[in-house]
């Protein structure tokens, strides 16, 4: 097992140092500075803060200093806010992004397990029906519609729910539920269609054989292995709502590190997008890593190392 | 092992354990309703192994997934008929009586060992979960209990083979976990549905001499369902031979296999490989099994029957009891149709 995760961790090393330096050679391919919106037409303050910010060196060196940075953990000071450090953004940012990710990846897997299973269990049933009509809705709907609509009609019109901003769980309802629906779908499906085929297998038979609650054969027996396939999407579907929560911060006025990405990228404010980015990417290859463990766990037969002996 | 001593003669006792009454099996399809079990009887007594044998889709599995009550309803139905185990009619009772009885007092063991167990929970788990549910005991007795089944049924280390994983065992050490599975609660009666269709020869015959070893052990009653005729003669106390969803003969074991008298029994031994009989043939029986969506109305048989008479078109044959435990559905027996009766004997 030690084994492995030092393989993995210098394999994740390995992946951020790739997605680092694409970032790098993109941002610098995109025509443009951050001084170009400047009125300070001025060449020698213009060539003082490209020193400052070490612009004016070659690309190499710039690389150099880039990985440096990265090393360090410390990306200096934002070029459009010279006043706070990127790690400060990221420090003020994240937490709330990481809390809406999360929030919504919880309720998501929650809802759409239980969705999918009792769909499964009551196969062509009325419960069946309405659960994949509304998975069939929910995947349509882009998230951002749906947040509009219920910012309209739950926030404005009924006024049951706060419309913006991240100050209480109230707040936090209406861009978990616009954030988690689309995801919910996909796990209500999925689950869906590999419990039904669980439910057909011997082993099921067998444990109804034994004398075994309904309970205790769905949750013990079936849930267990027909959940493999929803361990398997969790990665990819992890970077899909964390870069989700940018467009829903957005709408919701939400305080997170959506903002600060987005502005600055139109920015070019390079510090900014170099930090997020290798951040983010740091924080997925980490997650993917323990979608990898938790497989190990549930399913017994996927073996994360070889151990010494085994055909 | 000593596998050669213990040929001492079983007892098999007058008391019945279970009693199949005109058992009707339907299944609603898309198509219409297929008639999988038209009426079957038969009695099993304590200690003995009754061979239900027949080709594919002759409905001896139905009949047996009706007595372990795991028909699923729908599309199944139970149409008629009873399943008396103790005098207990296991058709009337509510699920959750039906479970007091599945694992404890009937038990059953799959065909394939490769699917039968849950791949992501061990072995104890699977082995203690059934006695944990019905019997309420500790987990330490259980695991107790647990390594001395491993041990009847002949798997080494169980201690340490009580944590592994189903995929760590081999076919045949699966289909042992399978019947320690099944035995683990002591059940009266122990239904095994193909047991060792999915294993090497080798392995099968294991298999039935640990069937034996258990029964002489614990006088448990076994419904045997198979299409080896080999299995069937190793270790089968009476047989009974289905055909499109009735039994058509049951007897002794001699007399199905020296003395049959269903065409179809004699077909089917015809169709078995001998090795006392060189010269002989193997005689396939020609065509197929009806169409259970709509059943013939006279005996099923008919249309790949050599002695079909015109009766047999319309009318199904009664039993005919030859002996006390030998009975034929055939139209043959009836005196009218003596001249035939004993043109074509097997054995």
């Amino acid at each position: 097992m030690a084994k492995y995760i030092i393989k993995r961790f210098f394999m994740m090393i390995a992946t951020i140092l790739i997605i680092a330096t694409l970032t790098f050679a993109l941002m610098h391919s995109i025509p443009g500075s951050p001084f170009d919106e400047e009125r300070t037409s001025n060449p020698t303050i213009q060539a003082n803060l490209e020193k400052f910010y070490k612009l004016d060196e070659p690309m190499h060196i710039q690389y150099l200093y880039y990985l440096k940075s990265i090393v360090t953990f410390d990306f200096g000071p934002s070029i459009k806010k010279p006043n706070e450090s990127v790690n400060e953004l990221l420090a003020r940012g994240f937490p709330i992004s990481f809390e809406l990710g999360m929030v919504t990846i919880l309720v998501a897997l929650l809802s759409g397990v239980t969705l999918g299973t009792f769909a499964a269990l009551r196969h062509n049933g009325i419960i069946d029906y309405l659960a994949m009509t509304f998975a069939v809705v929910g995947i349509s709907v882009p998230n951002f519609v749906l947040a509009t609509l219920l910012i309209q009609q739950i926030a404005v019109n009924l006024e049951w729910l706060p419309p913006a901003t991240w100050s209480s769980p109230l707040h936090m309802i209406l861009p978990t539920l616009a954030l988690a629906t689309g995801p919910t779908a996909i796990i209500a499906r999925l689950t869906r269609s590999s419990m039904l085929e669980v439910l057909t297998q011997d082993y099921i038979k067998m444990a109804r054989a034994k004398g075994l609650s309904p309970v205790r054969i769905v949750v013990r027996h079936a849930l267990r292995n027909a959940l493999m396939p929803v361990v398997t999407i969790m990665g990819t579907m992890l970077a899909g709502i964390l870069t989700g929560t940018f467009v829903i911060e957005r709408i919701f006025a939400i305080p997170g590190m959506g903002k600060y990405f987005v502005e600055s990228i139109n920015n070019r404010d390079y510090p900014v997008i170099m930090g997020s980015t290798v951040f983010y990417s740091a924080f997925l290859v980490f997650m993917l890593f323990l979608v990898d463990i938790v497989y190990g766990f549930l399913d017994p037969r996927i073996k994360l190392h070889r151990k010494e002996g085994d055909a | 092992m000593n596998a050669r001593k213990k040929k001492e003669k079983k007892i098999i006792s007058n008391e019945k354990v279970l009693q199949v009454n005109n058992l009707h099996v339907s299944f609603r399809t898309y198509g219409g309703e297929v008639e999988a079990v038209r009426g079957v009887d038969f009695d099993l007594y304590k200690g003995e192994t009754l061979a239900i044998v027949g080709e594919s889709g002759c409905g001896k599995s139905v009949t047996s997934n009706a007595i372990m009550g795991l028909i699923p309803q729908p599309p199944g139905v139970i149409k008629n008929g009873n399943i008396l185990f103790k005098g207990k009619d296991l058709t009337k009772l509510s699920k959750g009586g039906l479970r007091k009885i599945q694992g404890v007092d009937i038990s059953m063991i799959f065909q394939d060992p490769m699917t039968a167990l849950n791949p992501t929970l061990s072995i104890g788990e699977q082995l203690t979960e059934g006695l944990r549910t019905h019997k309420k005991i500790g987990k330490q007795e259980a695991k107790k209990r647990a390594i001395e089944m491993l041990k009847l049924v002949g798997i080494p280390n169980p201690e340490e083979r009580l944590k592994q994983f189903p995929h760590q065992f081999s076919g045949g050490m699966r289909q042992r976990i399978v019947i320690a599975i099944a035995l683990i609660c002591d059940p009266e009666l122990l239904i095994a549905d193909e047991p060792t269709t999915a294993l090497d020869v080798t392995i099968q015959a294991q298999i039935l001499e640990l069937f034996e070893e258990i029964q002489r052990k614990k006088e448990i009653s076994i419904i045997l369902i198979t299409h080896d005729l080999g299995v069937v003669a190793k270790i089968a106390d009476r047989i009974a031979v289905m055909y499109a969803g009735k039994i058509v003969e049951i007897g002794n074991k001699r007399e199905i296999f020296y003395t049959p008298e269903h065409p179809y029994t004699k077909g089917l031994l015809n169709s078995v490989p001998r090795l006392d009989l060189e010269e002989e043939e193997l005689q396939p029986i020609e065509g197929t099994p009806p169409d259970l969506f709509s059943p013939p109305k006279g005996c099923p048989f008919t249309a790949r029957c050599d002695y079909a008479m015109e009766v047999c078109d319309h009318v199904y044959p009664f039993t005919t009891k030859l002996s006390e435990a030998h009975g034929v559905d055939c139209w043959l027996q009836d005196e009218r149709a003596k001249v035939l009766k004993n043109s074509d004997r097997v054995g």
